[in-house]
């Protein structure tokens, strides 16, 4: 792994924490939708906390889709779970919020499953691959 | 209690959702190829092209965007340190589980430990 990638991991973790706490703010002031006011969900964009939280999920999306292009599934999403520990440090330090003793050793099973991902392979399978080294092959046979 | 229908409805939704979308767009950027590479050979209008072109991706968004509606319906009904974290652990489960069946990654002791670890964390942080 290039530091380039540690970089694109670290830009869905941030922007996924920042995405959801905008987002959940946001979602407190718009207040209660019901299958009776459907439009008032259409209207929630233009709430300027859940705006701004749309916005750090595409930057989510954007980093996400390039990791998901040269690692597995399975290793991305933990990998970038500490998103949930950021969100638990900036309650703590910004918001100086009281963290309890459940929330801390959740921080340190997070941070372990964190540490236990990063330490394997990135990608196990890819198909992209093979399909190219398929029609490597095919071409390769038709040259002979 | 009705509410509570409502939010759990919500929370398998975006679980279910976000799991298909997941699969669906790691085998459209694995189609796509490593993203930073291509953006240097070919440019980066011809990696949005080629992401924008492929049906998984499309496939993907779509689900994606079932799951962000579903996640704003729960959010707006019941506190986000409940939804985001039941519908998050279910989904680092599902994952690992749908990863392996249809997307063949090889997912061993180590990657289980970890979406476990991970998943129980966050009921912790919840709780």
């Amino acid at each position: 792994m290039t530091s380039n990638k540690y970089l694109v991991l670290a830009g869905v973790t941030v922007c996924a924490a920042a995405g959801d706490s905008l987002l959940s703010r946001g979602m407190r002031e718009v207040g209660n939708i019901s299958f009776q006011n459907l439009s008032s969900i259409i209207l929630a964009i233009l709430n300027p906390w859940v705006a701004l939280g749309i916005l750090f999920l595409l930057g989510f999306f954007a980093s996400y889709m390039t990791a998901l292009s040269w690692a597995d599934l399975t290793y991305v999403l933990p990998a970038t779970s500490l998103g949930y520990v950021l969100l638990a440090l900036i309650a703590k330090f910004v918001l100086h919020e009281q963290i309890s003793v459940t929330r801390w050793l959740g921080i340190v099973l997070i941070s372990a499953g964190v540490g236990f991902v990063t330490r394997g392979p990135e990608l196990t399978h890819n198909p992209g691959r093979e399909i190219s080294s398929r029609s490597a092959q095919a071409l390769a046979a038709r040259q002979k | 209690m009705t509410n509570e229908i409502y939010t759990w409805g919500a929370i398998s939704a975006i679980v279910i959702a976000s799991c298909v979308g997941d699969v669906l767009l790691s085998r459209a950027m694995k189609l796509v190829g490593d993203v930073g590479e291509l953006w240097r050979r070919k440019g980066l209008m011809t990696v949005i092209g080629r992401i924008l072109r492929n049906p998984w991706f499309i496939g993907g968004v779509l689900c994606m965007t079932i799951a962000f509606y579903s996640l704003l319906f729960a959010l707006s009904w019941e506190d986000v340190s409940l939804v985001g974290p039941a519908a998050a652990a279910l989904t680092f489960v599902a994952n690992a589980v749908a990863a392996k069946i249809f997307l063949n990654e090889k997912v061993d002791r180590r990657r289980w430990i970890a979406a476990l670890l991970v998943a129980g964390g966050v009921v912790l942080l919840a709780a």
